[in-house]
């Protein structure tokens, strides 16, 4: 029941964790969760479809087979008595009944409706269209896979699908009596009437320890939820952007990862995840929360509100994605477009926090940041970050390891005439950044060449957290820049999903 | 869950409805089940919900995704005007489709998702939701000719008369070639 698995968020962290000692490209796989988990449901669906027309068949055969009274194989077969031993063998038992009534009394038939009903039901709420844009609907929908696993498990009780008995086929073996059914009743002939019992129930089997360890999984996460968390500051952004530092006990987090967050006050049920923001060496973890839709607004809508009391906050994670990896390589190419810069604060911090302790596991020379956005409004915040880190550099000597490229997409005439009334400023006019920001879209290929002859020998790890039209070109000029020669450059692409 | 457009999720379940529907009846057809004629009459059903539902309406707040190729049919179901536009209608008609496919079992499942669907759009119909084509946006045409402005009423600045060439020079060299005048200036083949 491969379904269950790719869900269990934290056996999934767990599994990540033990495997650190294994290649990455392994621990990669574990990334794909979702994809495995839409794929096996496709399988489901398919397999639910073949089922059930085989069954059709069967059910319609079944049926001819009880109304036939031309003393043919089958209706011999069918007439197999119900009352004595129960070694009957078809299901439909007078001659009176339809189909859909044999199938509406028969627990195999209602709980094979019942959950094929529950399955049409989750797949058309999962659809993309509908996921993005009304995410409760799918996720309270989504929940009736209870139902669909208590029925599958149901399901083959009766004992509907019948099997000849091992005794049976040695005294009535279908290749050597079949022929002469018409002389099964005739007790001076070698072949007996054949006897039938039901087949077991065994979907029981396959569902059990994927079962178990789901639930132990959604404990798990309502354990973890009921632990304590205090919120130690609150910071309102402009452009509606909250910021929420907080502290719980026992709470570790690595870079990129990201936390589920509950609010009881605006809703029981609702987790959504947030990237963590803060660096692992600090001691307290944070989130940046943008106003995105009911549950966000209602939320920062609270916050606001300074006289009542502070809401309580569940937090259950962290969870974790690739950023793990960034400190692995020499160069790291870092690419965040829009919202998708959230995971690099949490990055470029760190980095920053390993850099000034001389940390030996910190293997990156050289960060190339590339920020792609509409406008800076909603950023303001991680624009003040970059000027700390531009400074903190400055003190220390080493203005080269960060380099940082903001391009702003959503530029008009007005925003290029100021730039370029203001153009031999130090300091660029919109970011109070020395880098100047760019307009419109990045040039990956002049990038990609720049930064392959600037490292000719290195390995670069190329991350990116944003749309897949971006992922489609970076992924093509890795490969395109990535050097036939294994010992020279070689760019290795990695994409967060969300 | 205020924001929630119930139509959206109403399409998409009966969309399904009407492919189960079709797949129901190609079994109860081909396989020549009892009654199959009513198999027959729910691959019609289907393909009609197939082409209604296909079109996806336009959502109310953001942007709506087309499905692939579905402009074609956008036409169609407009034509209808109020008939499509109204969810009680569509809510109505998907369980009168519904009903005469229940009787067969190999269709009954379509039966019970169109019935669900119907159900979803009632609720879409009660709160007032309605279906909109989603418009493709007219292509704004640079007009020919609009940035050709009116040629200048005054002709260019000359230089001072010492400085202009010789007048009969400049007549000859704008006589068109093959006249049967002679060339005042020397012509050379030159290969540029």
């Amino acid at each position: 029941m491969l379904i269950l698995l790719p869900v269990c968020r934290n056996l999934l962290s767990f599994l990540r964790g033990t495997c650190s000692l294994y290649r990455s490209t392994l621990r990669k796989q574990l990334d794909h969760n979702l994809s495995f988990h839409k794929l096996v449901g496709y399988m489901i669906c398919l397999h639910t479809a073949i089922h059930i027309i085989a069954h059709l068949f069967n059910l319609e055969r079944y049926s001819r087979s009880r109304q036939a009274t031309d003393g043919s194989l089958a209706s011999i077969l069918s007439n197999l008595p119900h009352q004595e031993n129960d070694s009957w063998l078809n299901p439909i038992q007078s001659s009176n009944t339809t189909v859909v009534y044999v199938t509406f009394t028969s627990i195999a038939g209602l709980t094979g409706v019942i959950i094929t009903m529950a399955l049409v039901l989750m797949v058309t709420s999962a659809m993309e269209f509908i996921r993005r844009s009304y995410f409760e609907v799918f996720w309270y929908t989504h929940h009736i896979f209870i139902i669909y696993f208590i029925g599958l498990g149901i399901h083959g009780l009766g004992g509907i699908v019948r099997g000849q008995t091992e005794e049976s086929m040695a005294e009535n073996h279908p290749h050597m009596c079949a022929e002469f059914f018409e002389k099964w009743d005739d007790p001076a002939s070698h072949c007996k009437p054949p006897q039938f019992e039901g087949l077991p129930a065994e979907s029981w089997k396959w569902i059990l320890a994927p079962g178990i360890l789901y639930i132990f999984e959604r404990i798990l996460r309502f354990y973890r939820s009921q632990q304590k968390v205090v919120i130690t500051k609150v910071v309102m952004h402009p452009s509606k952007v909250l910021e929420l530092q907080m502290h719980k006990h026992g709470f570790s987090m690595e870079v990129g990862q990201y936390i589920f967050v509950n609010c009881p006050s605006i809703s029981y049920l609702e987790w959504h995840p947030f990237t963590l923001t803060s660096a692992p060496e600090e001691d307290f973890f944070s989130i940046h929360i943008r106003a995105v839709g009911d549950w966000t607004e209602n939320l920062i809508r609270t916050f606001e509100q300074q006289y009542s009391s502070v809401p309580r906050i569940q937090v259950d994670g962290p969870f974790g994605t690739v950023s793990e990896d960034v400190f692995q390589y020499e160069v790291a190419v870092l690419v965040g477009a829009g919202i998708g810069v959230t995971p690099f604060a949490s990055i470029l911090k760190s980095i920053w926090y390993k850099f000034q302790h001389a940390d030996h596991n910190l293997e990156t020379q050289k960060i190339y940041f590339y920020w792609i956005c509409r406008e800076m409004g909603a950023f303001a915040w991680f624009n003040d970050l970059l000027a700390a880190l531009e400074q903190e550099m400055e003190e220390l000597g080493k203005v080269g390891f960060l380099n940082y490229r903001l391009f702003l997409t959503g530029w008009d005439s007005s925003f290029a005439g100021h730039a370029a009334l203001n153009f031999d400023k130090a300091n660029d006019i919109l970011t109070g950044l020395k880098q100047k920001t760019f307009f419109g879209r990045p040039m990956w290929d002049n990038e990609f060449s720049t930064i392959a002859t600037a490292h000719p020998k290195s390995a670069v790890g190329v991350f990116l957290c944003g749309p897949q039209t971006l992922a489609k070109s970076l992924s093509k000029c890795c490969h395109q820049y990535s050097s036939l020669d294994p010992r020279k450059v070689q760019f290795y692409f990695n994409k967060e999903n969300f | 869950m205020g924001q929630i457009e119930w139509a959206m999720w109403a399409n998409e379940q009966a969309l399904a409805s009407g492919l189960i529907l079709i797949t129901g009846g190609i079994v109860a057809t081909a396989g020549q089940f009892t009654q199959w004629y009513l198999g027959a009459y729910s691959i019609a059903a289907g393909v009609l919900i197939c082409m209604l539902e296909y079109p996806r309406g336009k959502r109310s707040k953001g942007s709506t995704m087309e499905r692939c190729g579905q402009k074609y049919l956008t036409k169609v179901v407009k034509l209808f005007g109020p008939l499509t536009r109204n969810y009680y209608i569509r809510a109505f008609l998907h369980l009168g489709l519904a009903v005469p496919a229940g009787f067969l079992l190999a269709t009954i499942l379509g039966t019970a998702c169109l019935a669900i669907a119907s159900g979803i759009y009632l609720l879409a119909a009660i709160r007032g939701e309605q279906w909109s084509p989603i418009e493709p946006k007219p292509k704004e045409r640079p007009q020919i000719g609009g940035t050709i402005k009116q040629p200048p009423s005054n002709p260019p600045p000359r230089p001072p008369a010492e400085a202009r060439k010789k007048p009969s020079e400049e007549e000859a060299a704008g006589v068109s070639p093959g006249g049967p005048k002679e060339n005042p200036m020397p012509v050379t083949d030159e290969v540029v």
